[in-house]
């Protein structure tokens, strides 16, 4: 140990030393640009705010984040979303699908109680019963069949009605778009999920819902990164999805 | 009677014959059932539920990319942009081939090009279906210049990425013949495309339909930039107005689960919406639009027009001030000071009135006249032409011509009516 500090105590030194002297006081200037066609001072009014404006103090890694989730996307989840079109075939890809939709209409049942609207919690409680049991536990849509309102409250929404707000704009890795308060509160809505499958499931099953979960989420999201080839997609994006939240906890 | 009698009452009969069989290759008001008569909402709601054709649901509608320019470095901002993507259905047996062109600003599976392309395939066609150049995507992999909206250029980029994608086809699927076919700007395109093909003739396409082009791309910029200004209170109060949107969308949103089907016409009735709000909310679309693609086309050339000239940005850029710029800018601005001086550099000598007036269907209106495999269906009401450019293809065109009543811009193109039309168009004499 004392023979440590004098080394460090040097070493310290002479990188304060080599700082000192490896930056003289020579300004780096900035490089000027000549002035676009249409600059902002010309035309942009100095108090106004752009309607697709979103809180987003996250910007630079939220941008990297969504580049992440491009090329997830190119490498793993597109690539497992066409061998599950390829390999199983579409009713049974639908009967995938309605199960975990059931388990949707679940959540949507806790959180109506939550929001305390009765109104909804009748629907996706008759969605729930009919389909677990008609529908061959959730596995055949038969309340959409049978023209039932099918809701759709999560556990963000929930806390959008008591008036918590969104907080910034967040991506997420690997889910994408989301803000704060949503992505925080994905966490009660997957450990409702998973308590009840854990419950209802064998446990084999059980260790690959997550998986299959995903997969069919996946299959179902027709958007992909970067398609539109505007450079302004990630502001695009960004302002559907939090006028879209807004309409939802509205709704 | 004297004779000057009878031949005057001739020259009236004649007239009156003359009338009627100009008359008779229009649809009259009395049989045409689209339900919607005003221009702004049949553009905006388009067919209702209940009065679209009959189309199937799935059919293999397949993303495809191409590299036409192997050999572009796109700048890092825009590093997605390198393939074109496009779209194809074909069918597992020798058929006919269509070519479908998107409007402005959609893409190749919009809802327009993907209702037409779900009509041919039932029609037992293979369909090709392509971006407008006006798409970012297209501007960044397929336009030569990157700087879009010239008549030629964009054919020619075209009928190149055409030429490319049935090259890639040919082996694998046996085709009978070539169609083309396109609306808004897109039917635009597709009448200098096929001008291009009757001298390349790479194609020789059987038929092209035109669905609502403009007849001058100037006037018709012109028309929805001024809708912007239609905003109650002037431009400054869009955000007071874009509120007002989206809280009456709310509360029909509320009532209706899903977003689409009859929502828009509900959310419409519902909203109770003036037409100068309507025109507004068209113009603002086509603002979006244009925003990304003037920030494409300047960031490729580096033209120095909301970008500052020499500026290098990175993928992962603050484009904030570049996004507001380019939504508070219209198309007329990018025609005047970005689209006309780039290619001016080209044609020092061309003025502006002659590089506006060379930008439009009158330029080719004799070849239209001449070629009897070209119709087009119209509207009479549609929002993107002037008071009167709607004569130029009953004139141009005469019986090859379709004016519909009404349907505002494109906002009858799913009615069943006009999708039999749009399909037996091709599938009439064909073997």
């Amino acid at each position: 140990m004392k023979s440590i500090m004098p080394r460090a105590c040097a070493l310290l030194a002479v990188a304060l030393l080599a700082a000192c002297s490896s930056a003289p006081p020579k300004p780096t200037p900035e490089p000027v640009y000549p002035e676009p066609v249409f600059s902002a001072e010309r035309i942009v009014p100095e108090d106004s705010i752009a309607i697709t404006t979103v809180y987003d103090p996250w910007e630079p890694m939220n941008m990297r984040i969504y580049n992440f989730n491009y090329h997830f996307d190119q490498w793993v989840f597109l690539p497992v979303v066409r061998g599950w079109q390829a390999v199983v075939p579409k009713p049974a890809r639908t009967g995938v699908h309605n199960f975990f939709e059931n388990f949707r209409d679940v959540r949507t049942m806790a959180n109506s109680i939550l929001q305390a609207s009765p109104t909804k919690l009748m629907q996706s409680t008759g969605r729930v019963l009919v389909n677990s049991t008609i529908g061959l536990f959730g596995l055949i849509d038969v309340a959409t069949s049978m023209g039932m309102a099918k809701p759709d409250e999560d556990f963000g929404q929930t806390l959008g009605r008591w008036g918590v707000p969104t907080g910034p704009y967040l991506v997420l890795p690997l889910l994408g778009p989301s803000n704060l308060r949503d992505g925080a509160a994905e966490l009660p809505d997957f450990a409702l999920q998973n308590y009840m499958q854990g419950n209802l499931l064998a446990k084999p099953v059980r260790a690959t819902t997550f998986l299959f979960d995903s997969v069919d989420t996946r299959t179902n999201t027709s958007f992909r990164y970067y398609e539109t080839g505007s450079a302004f997609e990630y502001q695009t994006v960004r302002w559907l999805y939090s006028t879209k939240r807004e309409l939802d906890v509205e709704k | 009677m004297t004779n000057s009698n009878i031949s005057q009452r001739l020259l009236v009969v004649l007239c009156l014959l003359l009338l009627a069989s100009a008359a008779s290759a229009r649809v009259t008001v009395e049989n045409y059932g689209f339900p919607i008569q005003d221009r702004y909402v049949a553009t905006v709601v388009g067919t209702p539920e209940g009065y679209e054709a009959d189309l199937p649901k799935y059919i293999p509608f397949k993303k495809r990319w191409l590299n036409v320019f192997p050999d572009r470095k796109l700048p890092d901002l825009i590093w997605y942009g390198q393939e074109m993507i496009y779209s194809e259905a074909l069918q597992d047996h020798p058929a006919p081939l269509i070519f479908l062109i998107a409007g402005t600003g959609a893409a190749h599976n919009g809802a327009k090009n993907f209702n037409m392309a779900r009509a041919f395939y039932k029609a037992g066609f293979h369909v090709v279906s392509l971006s407008s150049p006006t798409y970012p995507n297209f501007v960044s992999s397929a336009s030569s210049t990157g700087v879009v909206g010239d008549a030629q250029r964009d054919a020619a980029d075209l009928y190149r990425v055409m030429e490319m994608i049935w090259k890639k086809l040919d082996g694998d699927i046996e085709v009978t013949s070539f169609s083309l076919t396109g609306y808004s700007l897109g039917a635009f395109n597709s009448a200098y495309v096929a001008k291009l093909d009757d001298e390349r003739k790479s194609f020789n396409f059987r038929k092209v339909l035109l669905i609502n082009p403009p007849v001058s791309l100037y006037n018709s910029i012109s028309l929805l930039d001024r809708m912007t200004q239609n905003i109650p209170g002037g431009a400054d109060n869009f955000n007071e107005f874009f509120d007002k949107l989206v809280k009456a969308f709310s509360k029909v949103y509320k009532d209706e689960d899903e977003i689409g089907g009859d929502f828009l016409y509900q959310a419409y009735k519902a909203m109770d919406l003036k037409d100068e709000e309507l025109a507004a909310l068209i113009g603002v679309s086509f603002r979006i639009s244009s925003a990304s693609l003037v920030f494409t086309s300047d960031v490729m050339t580096d033209y120095g027009y909301v970008k500052p000239k020499g500026l290098v940005l990175d993928r992962y850029a603050d484009l904030t001030v570049y996004n507001q710029v380019a939504s508070r800018l219209g198309f007329t601005d990018y025609y005047h000071d970005f689209f006309y001086p780039f290619y001016k550099a080209d044609n020092p000598n061309i003025t502006r009135d002659q590089f506006i007036a060379s930008e439009s269907l009158t330029e080719i209106a004799d070849y239209l006249r001449n070629s009897p495999k070209i119709t087009v269906m119209h509207n009479q009401n549609d929002i993107i032409l002037e008071p009167g450019e709607i004569d130029f293809f009953n004139d141009v065109f005469g019986d090859r011509a379709t004016i519909y009543p009404y349907g505002g811009h494109c906002g009858n193109m799913n009615y069943r009516d006009n999708v039999a039309l749009m399909v037996s168009t091709f599938t009439r004499g064909a073997n």
